[in-house]
């Protein structure tokens, strides 16, 4: 019995190198060797064929006096900044909505309020360009309806990104409520029936015991969000094409302009290690304070 | 009376409740109906105003129209055979490899793993041009190859599932296999045997993940593709924006959006289960 448990042990090294060899191949074959080729392209000019020219770190100064690429950084913070202020306190408030026990149908609305997050962003695109259409668009119509003057959304500097923000808004808030919604069912039920014989009122309890008992729950959320929001990308190019004056030219745009519109390809990478570089800052950070997190309760 | 004062105050929660949770629900289906309904119009009830919900009569022939006047027929081959193609490979490739690092142990396993796992941090997003250039290098710009191949060996993204299942399995216990190991069956008789039939439910969310990852991918196919034949749906919509010069068809487009979106709305509605609890299992990404 021994021996076969020994001979266990080498036959497992032999299929474990087999299994993972697919997974492990695909991982540095496409992710590994195009990152390491990026961060050499970086270092070149290069218009995609021919001879490259090695210049350096001039790509990277370049990109830090490219009134372009800065506005492109600044408008992506401010997409993320709307998501983090609009986006994820809704997704709390759908959250809280749905944990409330005497609720009928919960499931079924939780379902409603998920579904846009799977579907096709290519084509909500399309459906949101048709829906913020200045005279025929159901949004003007409803802002019509309650008196609200009409928004030139995707063709007015001022209101495209707000547009942006709107519907991606509209589309993602389901994904971060789920995770709230778990975190929300893993608060013990003992702390508010305590708080209850106590007398508190459904703000004392909120503001005391569900805030900060959810606040890992929250981190997660704003950080995997921020993560998210700073690849936007699909929006910009399908509904507004990074326009009107590059108003909604966001970084992941503007790399993308660089490179395939431009043949600017050095420098296209160059900002793509930029950003790569602020994506691991963030997830690291992340990853760090959600392992010894603790709660202030 | 103090009793009458509570009763009163909850009656008013639960009622406001119900509104609001029936408004959000309205406001997330609308923009839906809205697709559907404008895809069943003519150009002149498009601009009708006020909005005409139920189109009388309704135009079903645009539904035939959009297969006329683009290849619409060829991006959904194309993206039914890259989907298949992905599912198929991440059923076999992530699952293999997180049987390995769950159940079996090799010299330099948690090292893989990590490595693995850290190649979540790292989006398609930020490997545009290098892509670009490496699938040059191969030959495979506009081949199936390039849509296919990277994903179905967990790159981009399929490392989650790698991860997801990874979980599932460190939760069957050590008896289950042990048997098995006494009877001298190798690895792969218990991942098959054994393993694979216990896992059917996290094989579920798998499989709903890489669908939804690979039917909604716009990002990538619109760096390796450039030809109308190789388009996927969400490449091949986009045409819809600049038909006939002037004039956008928002009829046309809103058939062609409805069409694209209609699958993962079916699949998710009979598989949400596994969808929703598969995120609360790590947090997935966008």
């Amino acid at each position: 019995m021994f021996a076969k448990l020994g001979r266990y042990k080498y036959k497992q090294w032999f299929w474990g190198y087999l299994f993972v060899l697919p997974v492990m191949a695909g991982f540095f074959l496409f992710m590994v060797y195009p990152m390491i080729s990026g961060i050499m392209l970086s270092l070149y000019k290069w218009p995609g064929i021919g001879p490259k020219e090695w210049i350096g770190f001039g790509n990277y100064l370049r990109m830090f006096h490219d009134v372009h690429f800065l506005r492109a950084v600044g408008n992506t913070v401010y997409y993320t900044i709307g998501i983090l202020i609009l986006g994820v306190p809704l997704a709390l408030f759908w959250a809280i909505l749905l944990n409330q026990k005497f609720l009928k149908g919960r499931n079924f609305f939780r379902l409603i309020y998920f579904l846009p997050t799977v579907t096709m962003m290519a084509a909500v695109s399309m459906v949101w360009r048709w829906l913020l259409s200045p005279n025929y668009g159901l949004v003007n119509y409803f802002l019509g309806l309650v008196g609200l003057p009409k928004v030139n959304w995707l063709l007015d500097p001022k209101w495209a990104m707000p547009g942006l923000i709107l519907m991606s808004i509209w589309k993602g808030t389901g994904f971060n409520m789920v995770i709230f919604l778990a975190g929300l069912q893993g608060i013990p039920k003992t702390y508010y029936e305590a708080a209850e014989i106590d007398g508190a009122t459904a703000w004392h309890k909120f503001r005391y015991i569900t805030l900060p008992l959810l606040s890992p729950t929250t981190f997660f959320v704003v950080i995997t969000t921020m993560i998210n929001s700073f690849q936007i990308f699909q929006q910009a190019y399908i509904l507004t094409e990074g326009g009107p004056r590059e108003a909604t030219t966001t970084i992941v745009f503007y790399i993308y302009k660089n490179a395939f519109e431009w043949f600017k390809m050095g420098y296209s990478c160059a900002q793509s290690v930029f950003l790569l570089l602020v994506l691991v800052i963030a997830t690291l950070i992340q990853w760090r304070i959600q392992r010894r997190w603790v709660h202030y309760a | 009376m103090h009793k009458d004062v509570y009763e009163a105050r909850r009656a008013f929660l639960v009622t406001i409740t119900y509104a609001l949770v029936i408004f959000f629900a309205i406001t997330e289906v609308l923009p839906f109906i809205w697709m559907i309904s404008t895809s069943l119009k003519d150009l002149n009830q498009v601009f009708t105003m006020p909005p005409q919900w139920i189109p009388r009569p309704a135009h079903w022939e645009n539904y035939v129209e959009i297969f006329r006047l683009m290849d619409f027929g060829r991006y959904w081959l194309n993206t039914i055979i890259v989907t298949v193609g992905r599912m198929l490979g991440q059923f076999i490739f992530c699952t293999l490899a997180a049987y390995a690092f769950a159940r079996l142990n090799f010299p330099g396993k948690d090292f893989l793993f990590f490595l693995l796992l850290s190649s979540l941090m790292v989006p398609f997003e930020t490997l545009m041009v290098p892509t670009f250039v490496l699938m040059k290098k191969l030959g495979w710009i506009n081949t199936y190859w390039a849509l296919i191949v990277p994903h179905a060996l967990g790159a981009f993204g399929g490392a989650f599932n790698v991860f997801l299942l990874r979980q599932f399995f460190l939760t069957i216990p050590k008896e289950f296999e042990e048997s098995a190991i006494i009877d001298g069956a190798s690895p792969f008789r218990i991942f098959r045997s054994i393993m694979l039939p216990l896992a059917r439910p996290a094989l579920a969310a798998l499989l709903i993940f890489s669908f939804r990852g690979a039917w909604n991918d716009f990002t990538y196919p619109l760096i390796v593709t450039n030809t109308d034949n190789m388009k996927v749906l969400s490449l091949g919509i986009l045409g819809f924006k600049g038909l006939r010069a002037g004039m956008t068809q928002w009829h046309l487009m809103m058939a062609a959006a409805t069409l694209s979106i209609l699958p993962m709305i079916l699949v998710f509605l009979v598989a949400q289960k596994y969808f929703i609890e598969g995120i609360t299992v790590g947090g997935l990404k966008e």
